[in-house]
């Protein structure tokens, strides 16, 4: 799909709201994806009739452990001076 | 139906329209990376051997596995969401 030229000046604020949320919607549905696939492999043995609840709990742990990682690396990386002049639009969210 | 997107010229009607097309094929892409990783996944726990077919208990165990494989998805969509609430009255 290519957008006209001159779409750039008169940019509809209601698709570009629409866009928007659209965006944060499925920046969050893939992340989910992708934590899914990781904590079922860290959690998950055979599957059975239900999730027992040490599975849920290994499972609730796995996204909070691994949001504590993401935020401990970027907070990390923040204070190497090199990493600060690239990343400023790296946040977990 | 015009096919070019400059803004601005969208009747009411025909934004909509755009805005469900969007949608609908954002749904389609999340079904498919949810098909994928659930067939990856569930086929790796439950074919060991494979073998001429795909035996009863086999399919026994896919059909579990996608089951809980939908929960655990659930479960962390809820445990993700909750995390970011916090944060942001945190911050």
């Amino acid at each position: 799909m290519s957008l006209d030229k001159n779409t750039a000046v008169s940019v509809d604020p209601q698709l570009q709201h629409f866009i928007e949320v659209e965006t944060q919607k499925q920046r969050f549905q893939f992340l989910v994806h992708g934590l899914t696939d990781t904590c079922w492999e860290l959690c998950v043995d055979k599957p059975s009739s239900r999730l027992d609840n040490r599975t849920e709990n290994c499972l609730n742990n796995c996204v909070e452990r691994f949001i504590d990682t993401t935020n401990f690396i970027v907070n990390r990386l923040e204070k190497t001076q090199q990493f600060a002049a690239v990343s400023s639009d790296l946040s977990f969210e | 139906m015009e096919s070019t997107l400059s803004s601005g010229q969208l009747s009411g009607v025909q934004k909509d329209e755009l805005m469900e097309q969007v949608k609908q094929q954002i749904a389609v892409a999340n079904a498919q990376e949810l098909l994928t990783k659930m067939t990856e996944k569930c086929f790796k726990k439950c074919i060991n051997k494979p073998g001429t077919s795909l035996d009863s208990s086999e399919q026994k165990c896919v059909a579990m596995c996608m089951d809980r494989y939908m929960d655990a998805w659930n479960l962390v969509s809820k445990a993700y969401s909750n995390r970011l609430q916090r944060e942001r009255h945190r911050v």
